[in-house]
């Protein structure tokens, strides 16, 4: 799940203004931005109101199931002109939804369509609950959760630290984040449990950051 | 170059050690700090030089600590792992070592959202251990890569314990890995209850290791109760406190707690680290008191 959060609307329709956009289409995504309520049927309804009251003409809006998804996009775009003929989209989507919807809208027409982000795309989250999102991985590309107790270092702890914990620790709690459990002292605690800490004890060397160069790819064919 | 520093000398020798933490300025104005490394100057053995202390940013620790050397004070470089990556750590290195640095100390850093630049981006490509490492291959002629150098280093390493982490077993994991990767003396965080340091310190003595106990300097019983409330792994007892409340100047009394304390170590210890944050000119008091 892709964590997603509202840009301040005034930032959005400044962003419309610059670009002389009259007529807008909006674009949700009923994959993860519905299920942080940044992107779903209820916020596309909230931003055609909004749009519309502060002079935009709101010609559509679409809510693929998955807007990361390029070929979703596509379709939208042969199939829906309101789609295709804006002048410009507002993405109540992540980040890989934007981005798709920028490539499909500058192969399509005369290619002067402008999209415009409506949210920040935060992190990749594991979900407590419905509506409770935490950081699960930072995709760094190579796990040590093996190593950990199924704890993770780079993600649970702000320093990323691989070999136990910081000074910081205090009575067993972050200095950084002060309401979390250190993630090192919780590792420590799992490895005991289990009869492991000797993982604890070797050194593990840093990372290889190689692995995180942009932009990443996966070809299966 | 290759002379051992006087760190190094006086630790090996079993003479009682006392450093000083020194704080570069936040600019380029450096009268204040020639004239706070002159006081020290013949009170320590070494300096130690805090790099971006509590994420602030300030002048660096190594134009910092080779103008100790210019005043003839020698620094230990302390080198955290918040603002550099592998290529800038290793590379600051070799130009400490070029630059006349033989004492290095190794940190993790206090996190960015600490200090005044809370949109930096924190860095820590590696943590302290890694650090340690790193330097300790310097020490050996080779960079990360495990490639040659053409003139390798020979740093005395040192990195940080804190004595009363809590819970202690993890901390004591990583300060016995520290020690495996090739730290050779320790500095500890501030230490106010005397008996369990001593249990601490007779426990890291075996592992063959030089330990700098940390004496932090209490301003007044105000001071004592924000490290309290803020600063992990630092407990001042509440005697220490009413101590400081019941005397008429604090700042005198605490010259004096943080003096009976370095006489404390004497006894045992290998050394003593006083942090006496900017006010480094009661540093040479506290010496003389103890």
């Amino acid at each position: 799940m892709i964590i997603t959060k509202k840009k301040d609307i005034t930032e959005i329709t400044e962003n419309l203004k610059e670009a002389d956009a009259k007529s807008v289409f909006l674009f949700g995504c009923d994959s993860c931005a519905e299920q942080c309520k940044t992107g779903g049927k209820t916020e596309l309804a909230e931003m055609t109101e909004t749009l519309t009251k502060a002079g935009f003409t709101v010609t559509g809006s679409a809510l693929p199931s998955e807007t990361c998804y390029n070929q979703l996009i596509k379709k939208e775009y042969r199939t829906n002109e309101d789609a295709s003929l804006a002048d410009a989209t507002v993405v109540l989507a992540c980040g890989a939804g934007v981005k798709n919807i920028a490539d499909v809208a500058a192969s399509t027409g005369n290619g002067t369509q402008v999209t415009i982000p409506a949210l920040d795309s935060h992190f990749l989250s594991s979900v407590d609950r419905v509506g409770r999102f935490f950081e699960g991985c930072s995709l760094c590309g190579e796990c040590v959760l093996d190593k950990t107790a199924g704890i993770c270092p780079h993600t649970d702890c702000p320093k990323s630290m691989l070999n136990g914990p910081c000074g910081g620790v205090d009575h067993g709690k972050c200095e950084v984040i002060r309401e979390n459990d250190c993630a090192w002292v919780r590792i420590y605690g799992r490895l005991k449990t289990q009869g492991r800490l000797d993982l604890m004890k070797k050194i593990t060397p840093p990372k290889d950051h190689s692995r995180t160069t942009h932009p990443r790819k996966l070809l299966l064919r | 170059m290759n002379e051992k520093s006087k760190l190094h000398v006086a630790l090996e020798a079993g003479t009682f050690a006392i450093t000083a933490e020194i704080c570069p300025p936040r600019g380029t104005d450096t009268a204040g700090f020639i004239e706070k490394a002159r006081l020290l100057k013949d009170e320590v053995v070494a300096a130690n030089v805090t790099d971006n202390q509590r994420a602030v940013m300030r002048l660096s620790s190594l134009a910092a600590s080779t103008l100790l050397i210019k005043e003839g004070v020698e620094p230990v470089f302390q080198i955290t792992c918040r603002d550099r990556n592998r290529l800038a750590i290793q590379s600051d290195m070799l130009g400490a070592w070029t630059l006349g640095i033989k004492n290095v100390l190794a940190l993790t850093g206090d996190h960015v959202s600490y200090g005044d630049h809370r949109g930096a981006k924190a860095v820590f490509d590696l943590d302290a251990v890694q650090l340690v490492s790193a330097i300790e291959g310097l020490n050996q002629g080779v960079n990360m890569q495990a490639r040659e150098l053409r003139g390798g280093t020979n740093f005395y390493l040192g990195a940080v314990v804190s004595p009363a982490a809590d819970p202690f077993e993890p901390e004591w994991i990583r300060f016995e890995k520290k020690k495996s990767a090739g730290a050779r003396f320790f500095q500890t965080q501030a230490i106010y209850d005397m008996d369990s340091f001593k249990s601490f310190f007779d426990d890291a003595e075996k592992k063959g290791v030089k330990i700098l106990g940390g004496i932090l300097l209490l301003k007044s019983a105000k001071m004592a109760r924000f490290l309290n409330a803020n600063v992990p792994g630092v407990a001042v007892p509440e005697a220490l406190i009413q101590e400081l409340e019941d005397s008429t100047d604090e700042l005198e009394k605490g010259i004096e707690i943080a003096a009976r304390q370095v006489r404390i170590l004497r006894g045992y210890c290998h050394g003593a680290h006083i942090m006496a944050i900017s006010q480094e000119e009661s540093v040479p008091k506290i010496i003389g008191l103890s």
